[in-house]
């Protein structure tokens, strides 16, 4: 993928509810790069939820709204490595058989996830203007796994000069999020979090980011219930933070 | 709701000492793992070339098994067929009867476990002595393996110690895995000697030499297929390879993947009984093939996939869920990913179907099967053969799940919908306080805005085409 001129932004239906900062945050990161980016109102949520719980009618009727909403040539840019693979890998494999299967392809191959987008089409260049920090990092597992978008998301801390990098022991593993897991199977998926807020506690960062709003979640949900001092952040926040608001 | 595995899972969970021996034991298997393979673009290549292996295999199963069975026979092995757990047992039953046998010694074998053997023996007054270290352990304590590989995983030193020194009070002390070893190789020389019958599984059946490999570490494999009168060995249909040439592959991936090895201390291959000029081996051999809801799975081209299986565990060894729950958490035969996709299918959905819901499908488990399995791919076909199987179901707990899904997809399928609801859940604030459900017991509630990205779009201009 080259530079593109303009870009579709899909939000995912977390960052709308829970954290639209980062949306934000994202698009500014976008538009200051020399992009530019639309935010199509009709869209909701890529149906990923549906989908992984087994439900393929329903999230397949929500999906086909994205479509609808996404349409277009240009690249859609999406802050988070579950939304873009549900969108990416899964889609096709949904319509399969359906008429509207070119269409989801179509959508399919416009997606790509924000860091990656940021790292790798934009190059984008971080002159940081923020104090020296520590900073811990949780890889979602889509990023590292299904989408391997892991590496960009480290890339683009590391052009942050006073930034840290820390990563938590067992940094592979899951938090125990998993959508519907978190409600079906409650008490692992407890204790996965719990596992997860401790190794990132004790790196002693005052700061997680991730480009998956879920584990941030989850894991700043657990940790702020037992106790300890951790912010939470989509990485898109801290770089727009620390690079894009002054100048 | 309150299931059998969220029970059983919150038992595990709260075993303190087991939870830490598995963790221990996973780190070391993860790493060990690692080290096998310091060349990924070799691991890659060698992947491709075990899926296609057990691909090829799985392609032509019927036409296989035909010429395996031809070429065993031709061997002087004593093929039989038996389509479930009932027909198996009563057929090595059989041979041990015609034999007048009382007790059988035992290689490592799952398929045993996966069709209840020792206790269908027990009950019919056959006494079944495991000799592989880590079964023997789990008899002695009376428990189901734990681990496909290691069975006796979730046991530390000093509980083997104890185990060993309350059955063995005549043996010196010792919580040293060698002289442990050492002790039960001592104790199972006399059974060995005693016992005219062998029982082990088979890692690959290959079909144009009718040879029957299996590996092994502590060489209680090779005695209990060599030394009695009589071996027989039991395996899953799925087993099978078409070629000798590609045993090589496939045994330095599953030694590599399952402990790191480059190769086991043992391979044996087994290829009959003894000859006339030969001076040992058994004068029987038999080989059980298990079918057991194997050509069901086999006959859907998506879920087959389950059955290039070579049972190397790495699945479980890097599963977030199998390393707090163990096997035990599982309670099933196959435990972790493996179990999460097997099970299901063997059991039936109705039986066994919330294991393929205990997964995060962080994809882990996809990461490093040696053949590729898909393995989060087909825990999401699963999950939807059970939501279409709730659709019919007239159980209050189905019908709430469909009508929450359904109303999911009302809202979420129309912007309109969408745009009151999130208007709706951004104005009531407090919501957010009222914490309830599974979710709030470790957790804070999550945040919800006060604003949805939606609005702050439109009013930055980001919507206008
Ligand atoms: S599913 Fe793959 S990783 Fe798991 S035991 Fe089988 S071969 Fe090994």
């Amino acid at each position: 993928m080259s530079k593109p001129e303009r870009v579709l932004f899909f939000g995912t239906c977390l960052v709308d509810l829970n954290n639209p900062e980062a949306g934000l945050a994202a698009m500014r990161l976008i538009q200051k790069a020399g992009v530019q980016v639309r935010f199509p109102q009709g869209q909701t949520c890529c149906g990923q939820p549906a989908y992984n719980a087994g439900y393929r009618d329903e999230a397949r009727r929500v999906a086909r709204l994205q479509i609808e909403a996404l349409q277009g040539s240009e690249p859609v840019v999406v802050p988070s490595a579950s939304c873009a693979g549900m969108m990416r890998n899964h889609y096709p494999r949904l319509f399969e058989g359906t008429p509207d299967a070119p269409r989801a392809k179509d959508l399919a191959n416009r997606v790509v996830e924000l860091c990656d987008f940021l790292d790798r089409v934009l190059a984008i260049e971080l002159a940081d203007h923020g104090p020296p920090l520590r900073v811990a990092v949780h890889h979602s597992c889509s990023a590292r796994r299904e989408m391997g978008v892991a590496d960009s998301a480290a890339a683009l801390l590391r052009r942050l000069e006073n930034i840290t990098v820390v990563e938590p022991d067992h940094a592979e593993e899951c938090c125990g999020f998993g959508g519907t897991f978190a409600l079906k199977e409650p008490e692992i998926s407890a204790a996965m979090a719990t596992d997860k807020a401790s190794a990132i506690a004790a790196t002693a960062a005052p700061i997680l980011v991730s480009q998956d709003c879920g584990c941030l979640m989850n894991i700043g949900g657990t940790a702020e219930k037992a106790g300890f001092e951790l912010k939470t952040m989509h990485i898109a926040e801290l770089l727009w933070e620390r690079t894009g608001k002054d100048v | 709701m309150t299931t059998e595995l969220r029970v059983r899972a919150a038992q595990a969970l709260g075993r303190d000492r087991v939870r830490a021996n598995i963790r221990r034991a996973m780190d070391g298997l993860i790493d060990k793992r690692r080290a096998a393979f310091p060349d990924t673009e070799e691991l890659e290549r060698l992947r491709d070339q075990g899926k296609a292996i057990r691909d090829h295999a799985l392609a032509k199963l019927p036409a296989l098994l035909e010429q395996l069975e031809q070429n065993c026979t031709a061997n002087g092995i004593r093929v039989h067929w038996a389509q479930d757990a009932d027909a198996a047992n009563g057929i090595i039953l059989d041979i041990i009867r015609r034999h007048g046998g009382t007790a059988i010694i035992k290689g490592k074998s799952m398929v045993s476990e996966e069709i209840g053997l020792n206790r269908f023996l027990e009950e019919k007054g056959v006494e079944p002595i495991e000799t592989d270290l880590g079964e023997l352990i789990i008899q002695l304590a009376q428990e189901h393996p734990s681990h496909i590989v290691a069975p006796a995983v979730h046991k530390d030193r000093r509980e083997i110690a104890e185990l060993f020194n309350r059955h063995y009070p005549d043996e010196p002390y010792s919580e040293d895995i060698e002289r442990l070893t050492a002790m039960a190789r001592r104790v199972m020389r006399e059974r060995f000697k005693a016992t005219k019958i062998g029982l082990s599984g088979v890692n690959f059946a290959v079909a144009e030499t009718g040879t029957l490999c299996l590996i092994e570490n502590e060489g209680n494999g090779r005695l209990s297929t060599t030394a009695p009168d009589v071996h027989i060995a039991v395996t899953g249909i799925e087993k099978v390879v078409a070629r000798l040439e590609h045993l090589a592959p496939l045994l330095t991936l599953l030694t590599r993947s399952a402990t790191g090895q480059p190769i086991t201390t043992y391979v044996n291959m087994i290829s009959g009984p003894r000859k006339p000029e030969e001076l040992d081996g058994p004068h029987e051999v038999h080989l059980v093939l298990l079918d057991n809801g194997r050509s069901r799975i086999h006959a859907d081209p998506e879920l087959r996939a389950t059955l290039r299986c070579i049972r190397c565990a790495a699945c479980m060894n890097h599963c977030p869920v199998y390393v707090r729950i163990g096997g035990h958490g599982y309670g099933t035969v196959y435990p972790g990913p493996i179990g999460a996709i097997l099970e299901p299918q063997l059991q039936g959905l109705a039986r066994q179907g919330e294991l393929a819901q205990a997964s995060t499908l962080c994809g882990a488990c996809a990461a490093v099967c040696p053949v590729r399995i898909p393995i989060p791919q087909l825990l999401n076909r699963l999950r939807f053969e059970q939501a279409q199987a709730g659709r019919k179901d007239a159980g209050a707990g189905a019908w709430m799940e469909r009508h929450l899904w359904r109303l999911w997809a009302w809202i979420y399928a129309s912007p309109a919908r969408y745009e009151r609801f999130m208007g709706l859940v951004t104005s009531l604030g407090w919501l957010a306080k009222i914490s309830v459900g599974p979710w709030a017991r470790t957790r804070t509630a999550p945040r919800i805005a006060k604003r949805s990205l939606h609005d702050l779009a439109r009013e930055e201009g980001l919507s206008n085409d």
